[in-house]
């Protein structure tokens, strides 16, 4: 049987029907990954048995449309192909397992700014995941062409007891001067479950923010990879992360340079309390052709409680000598002197945490793109903690 | 009128005994100075009084009022009337000044004054010459030597202690802000009532702030306490002179011919 690449299904007059079955049989053919890939390394990926859940249709509501943007979705049942979007799937032959399972089965939303546009507010896609057992296939495709500028929060949210599992991807798009800003914020129920990927392709001179706040899910894992295709892009990619209980958060990150004086800035803050983990890897790579390229990753880890475990392994992969990089990591408890200074002002030791561990995330609060969501962000973070409950 | 009395204090840092024995009594509105040269167990002094971790003590007490502070949790002891001025004030990233004040002033059932913090803030700012624009950075981040310690000086003139203890105040600290410091320091004496335990190496800092009496800290122990002419004997005679004899014989042994084999 021949490989359907979605360019040789349009050639046939391809339907969405045809993408989805050339990506279910890569799907069929991976194999399920375990830990002994370098990619999956402490991740809870053996736990998992996609056999127990049912694939069903992401229920998504979107607010803050404009007529600066246009939207489509698309849902896993249509069948009609929008020729308009055959390149924006060009290049989806991956051979993942995840990624093809979610082209089999996407729901898609594609979010176009035409050229020259600014959409001023921002755009909030709400994905509610309750279904008992369910397995959701999102895919958000972020379109901003040359030198737009577009906005874009995706939430996830289900509640707590509900065993489900979602497996999104989002594909950022930034043509020329195009700037995109991006923002998922993970606020998952204890019992679901997330492998999640983020990819943005910044062509000449665009700029690019993709920006993660975690805060829910049992396991929750996301792979966001910033590709720098254009001189004199930039992109950079924020993560505010916090595990409590029995949880786990997966990040693994890719800076990849592959266009001179190109730059890309990272600033993951995590924390992990009680007994809860925590995995992140970063590899900035810079390909032989990317001259004159700034690459910046630092990683930050609080672990809260004892039980609570924290690992950070930063990779460079520099092709060229012309380039300025570094990275910096660590991981430890909340520092002692920090502690003693607020408590020698007589702010006793339970709030004096709670100071230390809000102010360690503002930084990267600082950097999200919608602001007034910062403010309940940090909220939440705050009620999350269980230092000083009670004080 | 209240007292600190620190009597018979030993501790240590980790199997290495740093104060033998320190005994010294400071009242309300007095100004005390504690001069030793490096080593001499002043900064270890100043961090045993509040409670710092790292240090055990196997006797003596510190007592605020005839109230033992030891044992009590640092928070504790600064609530009751204790406070430090740190040699080098910790950078605390996120966390922002009025946040940590209006706990510290909860802590101390002080709602009126969390009411009017912004006020007390720019005030007291103003006193010393402090940029408004600081208050509203996270504490420590990103100020000069100077802005922090006028910072602490901030701190202390709101949070108003019974004891404050500065612990090398003059450290990276220009003139002009040593002044500002030190003159506000004195002002919370003579009007608060405020007592103040000065830690210094160097007599600089003591023309500013005029302690009535000095004490001389030298291998953990107090070997000589004065007034404010002391100060005038070591700026002449250097810590030599109080050096103990034992020591002096140490010294003598160990290098009898002076060829300082043992630096």
């Amino acid at each position: 049987m021949p490989v359907l690449t979605p360019d040789a299904a349009l050639s046939l007059g391809a339907t969405w029907s045809q993408v989805r079955q050339s990506a279910h049989e890569r799907a069929t053919a991976a194999s399920f990954p375990t830990t002994d890939e370098e990619i999956w390394r402490y991740s809870r990926i053996g736990e998992l048995d996609l056999a127990t859940f049912t694939v069903a249709e992401t229920p998504t509501s979107i607010t803050g449309l404009s007529d600066a943007v246009t939207v489509t979705q698309v849902s896993a049942s249509a069948v009609a192909f929008d020729a308009a979007f055959a390149d924006l799937f060009s290049e989806t032959t991956s051979s993942d397992l995840f990624n093809s399972l979610n082209l089999a089965h996407m729901d898609v939303i594609v979010i176009s700014v035409a050229c020259g546009v600014v959409a001023s507010e921002p755009i909030i896609v709400t994905h509610t995941l309750n279904g008992e057992g369910n397995i959701y296939f999102p895919r958000l495709v972020i379109d901003a062409a040359e030198n737009s500028e577009v906005t874009v929060v995706e939430r996830f949210i289900s509640n707590d007891g509900v065993r489900s599992l979602v497996v999104p991807v989002l594909d950022a798009r930034a043509a020329q001067s195009a700037r995109v800003r991006y923002l998922a914020i993970n606020e998952l129920g204890d019992k679901a479950w997330q492998i999640g990927e983020h990819h943005s392709q910044g062509h000449r001179d665009s700029d690019t923010l993709l920006a993660t706040v975690a805060l829910g899910g049992d396991y929750a894992r996301v792979s966001t990879a910033a590709r720098l295709l254009g001189q004199g892009s930039n992109t950079r990619q924020v993560a505010l992360y916090f595990a409590g209980g029995t949880q786990m958060h997966d990040f693994r990150t890719l800076q990849e340079h592959a266009a001179p004086r190109t730059t890309s800035d990272l600033l993951f803050k995590g924390a992990v309390q009680d007994t809860a983990k925590s995995v992140y890897t970063g590899l900035i790579k810079i390909h032989k052709n990317a001259k004159g390229s700034v690459a910046y990753q630092t990683n930050r880890n609080l672990t809260l409680s004892h039980g609570a475990w924290a690992e950070s392994v930063p990779n460079l992969e520099i092709e060229t000598n012309d380039v300025k990089c570094s990275h910096a990591s660590t991981v430890g408890p909340i520092d002692e002197d920090q502690l003693f200074y607020l408590e020698s002002r007589g702010v006793n030791p339970d709030v004096a945490q709670r100071l230390v561990v809000l102010g360690f995330f503002d930084e990267v609060l600082a950097q999200l793109p919608v602001g007034n969501l910062a403010t309940s962000l940090r909220q939440q973070v705050a009620n999350k903690l269980s230092i000083g409950v009670g004080a | 009128m209240s007292t600190l009395e620190i009597r018979d204090l030993h501790a240590s840092v980790g199997n290495k005994k740093i104060l033998h024995g320190v005994n010294l009594k400071i009242s309300s509105g007095e100004v005390h100075a504690v001069m030793g040269p490096n080593g001499a167990g002043k900064s270890t002094l100043s961090a045993v009084v509040l409670g710092r971790k790292g240090y055990s003590i196997s006797s003596g007490s510190v007592l605020l009022d005839g109230v033992e502070m030891l044992g009590l949790p640092t928070w504790q002891r600064a609530v009751a009337g204790l406070h430090l001025v740190l040699q080098y004030p910790t950078e605390v990233p996120g966390v922002m000044l009025n946040d940590v004040l209006s706990e510290a002033l909860k802590g101390r059932g002080r709602d009126g004054d969390i009411a009017r913090l912004d006020t007390l803030l720019k005030t007291e700012a103003g006193r010393i010459h402090f940029d408004e624009k600081f208050l509203d950075r996270p504490l420590n981040v990103d100020l000069s030597g100077g802005e922090k310690k006028r910072n602490e000086t901030l701190q202390l003139s709101i949070l108003k202690p019974l004891f404050v203890i500065l612990d090398e105040l003059d450290s990276g600290l220009d003139v002009d802000a040593l002044r500002d410091c030190a003159r506000r320091v004195m002002d919370a004496t003579e009007q608060d009532g405020l007592g103040a335990l000065v830690i210094t190496h160097y007599s600089r800092v003591l023309a500013e702030l005029r302690p009535s009496k000095i004490h001389i800290l030298v291998k953990g122990r107090i070997v000589e306490t004065g007034g404010p002419e002391l100060a005038d004997v070591l700026e002449r005679d250097g810590y030599a002179a109080f050096t103990p004899e034992e020591s002096v014989e140490d010294a003598s042994t160990s290098d009898p011919m002076g060829l300082n084999l043992f630096p």
